[in-house]
């Protein structure tokens, strides 16, 4: 005890001299920032590994991080050539491939046109995937409960607060709905699955929904959860929740999904098949050449309003063109032959008339020193 | 300080002090200067890394200083898609998940070390106080999922809706505010878990500081006819006064910093000053935890690093309190305690 009565004084000294320290280091950084305008932080949270030719780099996204590692070990076993593929996120991805560290990066949200350009990147789309709409209701069967995209935007407004409201009853005669209150939740981080969820709403009840569209939001209430099994979680263990995740995370998990009303009109239940509908009465011609699409609210019958496309970015002025092209190489593969695979992994293929649009008009933009690198 | 030396012990396959030319059985000059030279070495590491990581926070921070200035501290929101980027929601969620722990934990934990010091068999003392020290040993992610799992149910099922049926429940701060989804996810269920995971720290510290009152002082105590409580009270408490401020200041520090659990537990609502300790909000370490991997403009980024240097800030501030706090102390006390 004693010994604590000394130990105060260093402590102190410490203290002030690290305030000194931090006035004095503000200081130089200043005086740098002034003449570079703003130092970017450097910090990608990304390890660079030696390039090697018969090993593909990728980073990025964590939603079609699954698919990637299973075609990436599947086409190893036929070609020789591996992927490693880093689950970083999608802003890490983009991060990824400016900064030339990865052979391609991957997004769940598209990059505009504009932001392509002034990056120098281009990207297409890889795979499918929905997002559905998961609730905890007692006595609420899977896929039994129906929504229109005002009821859905009005509940995540805070408009509707009650399960047994009209607009909620009217839709769904003969399911007993309880007198509480709706507890919504949402990402807590930022999230392709966020960015396609809002951009619905945005698109499918714009007049209600006012919060706007993008990774992350201002919410106007709810309680996020971070991640899927955030977000999951917080909806299995609350009754009265509302949430919305991956198909591919609801269905694995066992949790009570909704069906909604689409842009025909007809109510439609989430499954590989009603995204695959989204993405083939998707207009991808007008798309060219950044291939910028946002799949949601889509036309046709049987098409899940809430489907996104997660996409891939690459340098457009390629150093090597052999390793653009074991690269791409690797793509085509996974259009063609990685379709099975994809499909069991609750994902949807590309319809083959878009990878057709890739191959011709977005791949031999893609130059080493003027030259094509593809086909 | 006494003066390390070092002897050469003669080893029984041969005398390695003959390697390095010093006689058997004679003195080894070398030990002492390698030592303090070692111990240069690490004292001078520790400072580096202070004041380096000082460093680079401030630098990386820079660009969000520059822009957005006291605009910081004195904005709510946290919306870098609109271009706010207010620290108050933060701030505010980061003190009152803080407090709650500390209200749950100091009481606890003070009951707890004086039970082990001064009321149980030393076996029984020692097996609980081992337990209570692996609960510091658990990742800080398995105490967000065990929250998730278990506690987030029962506080919204069970607690706040019987908090809510008694008068408490309109007392400002614990009445439903405008955010409140239930009370699972909140700043209150932040604080319980955060409780829990300072609990260790400061049972330890105060336990081994209660340890440290002499016998004869406690036992002059009960000579005048006092009680175990009063003992306890009157003369344990007070002996070990300074040492129990130390582990309170030790509990604090890590629940201001805590980041996984509070990201899972605290509801993440980033535009809005909680109303209530049941509405949802957000922490600093929890904001940062979020919104790091999707944050790829220079701003963005520069106003998360330059949040972490608030944190480091308002930590260094609680380091110098509590040393400016046990100096008063021991000098009230002439320097006994």
């Amino acid at each position: 005890m004693k010994k604590s009565a000394r130990s105060w004084r260093p402590m102190l000294l410490v203290a002030i001299l690290l305030v000194v320290a931090a006035v004095a280091v503000a200081g130089c950084g200043s005086s740098s920032s002034s003449s570079t305008s703003s130092p970017a932080p450097s910090i990608s949270g990304f390890t660079q590994v030696p390039m090697s030719s018969d090993t593909i780099l990728g980073a990025g996204a964590s939603f079609p991080a699954p698919l990637y590692m299973k075609w990436g070990s599947d086409y190893a076993g036929t070609s020789g050539v591996k992927l490693n593929y880093q689950s970083i996120g999608s802003g890490g991805g983009i991060s990824a491939i400016e900064a030339k560290t990865v052979d391609f990066g991957a997004s769940d949200a598209p990059l505009k046109e504009s932001d392509l350009t002034a990056k120098g990147l281009v990207q297409f789309p890889m795979v499918v995937g929905g997002v559905v709409i998961v609730v905890h209701l007692d006595g609420v069967a899977d896929g039994q409960l129906k929504l229109t995209p005002d009821v859905l935007a009005s509940i995540y407004m805070g408009k509707t607060t009650t399960w047994n409201d009209a607009s909620i009853t009217k839709l769904n005669p003969g399911v007993k709905l309880p007198a509480t209150k709706i507890n919504v939740v949402h990402r807590s981080d930022g999230s392709g699955t966020t960015w396609i969820f809002t951009h619905y709403l945005t698109d499918a009840a714009g007049s209600i929904w006012t919060a706007g569209a993008d990774k992350e939001i201002p919410w106007p209430l709810g309680v996020g959860g971070k991640g899927s099994e955030g977000v999951a979680t917080s909806v299995q263990q609350l009754s009265g929740s509302i949430g919305y995740v991956e198909y591919a995370y609801a269905k694995q998990t066992g949790m009570t999904t909704t069906q909604l009303q689409n842009k025909d009109g007809a109510w439609v239940k989430p499954s590989i098949a009603s995204f695959a509908s989204a993405a083939s009465h998707a207009d991808w011609k007008a798309s060219l050449p950044s291939m910028y699409m946002v799949l949601v609210n889509q036309p046709g019958q049987d098409t899940w309003p809430i489907t996104g496309a997660s996409f891939i970015l690459m340098q457009k002025d390629q150093a090597d063109a052999t390793r653009a092209k074991t690269t791409l190489d690797f793509f085509a593969w996974g259009y063609t032959s990685g379709a099975a695979a994809a499909t069991a992994l609750d994902y949807v293929p590309i319809p083959a008339n878009v990878y057709d649009l890739v191959q011709k008009q977005v791949w031999p933009t893609m130059t080493v020193s003027g030259t094509p690198v593809w086909p | 300080m006494s003066t390390v030396d070092l002897e050469v012990a003669p080893s029984p396959s041969g005398p390695r002090g003959a390697a390095i030319a010093a006689p058997r059985g004679h003195k080894l000059r070398l030990g002492d200067p390698l030592f303090r030279v070692l111990a240069t070495v690490c004292g001078i590491t520790v400072a580096v890394a202070m004041f380096g990581l000082a460093g680079v926070l401030v630098y990386n921070s820079w660009p969000a200083i520059t822009t957005l200035g006291t605009k910081m501290l004195t904005t709510v929101a946290w919306s870098p898609t609109q271009g706010e980027y207010g620290a108050l929601a933060a701030l505010a969620g980061t003190a009152l998940s803080t407090i709650v722990a500390m209200v749950i934990a100091v009481p606890l934990a003070l009951v707890i070390a004086l039970l082990l010091v001064e009321l149980v068999h030393p076996a029984v003392s020692r097996v609980v106080g081992t337990a209570i020290e692996m609960l510091a040993a658990i990742p800080s992610i398995v105490y967000g999922m065990v929250g998730l799992f278990v506690i987030v149910p029962y506080i919204q099922d069970h607690l706040v809706p019987w908090v809510l049926s008694t008068p408490l429940g309109n007392v400002p701060g614990i009445k439903p505010g405008l955010q409140f989804q239930g009370g699972g996810l909140s700043i209150f269920t932040a604080g319980v878990v955060l409780a829990f995971m300072v609990l260790p720290f400061i049972t330890a510290v105060s336990r081994d500081v209660l340890k440290m009152v002499p016998q004869v002082t406690k036992e002059a105590g009960y000579g005048m006819g006092s009680t175990t409580w009063e003992v306890m009270h009157k003369i344990s408490m007070r002996y070990a006064n300074s040492g129990i401020v130390g582990a309170v200041f030790i509990g604090l520090g890590r629940a201001l910093g805590e980041t996984m659990a509070v990201a899972y537990l605290i509801g993440s609502v980033y535009t809005d000053l909680p109303r209530s300790i049941f509405d949802p909000g957000t922490s600093i370490a929890s904001l940062i935890a979020n919104q790091f991997s999707e944050a790829t403009r220079t701003l963005d980024l520069s106003a998360l690093i330059a949040l972490g240097l608030i944190l480091f800030l308002i930590t260094v501030l609680f380091q110098i309190l509590a040393q400016a706090w046990l100096r008063r102390v021991q000098r009230a006390t002439g320097g006994r305690a």
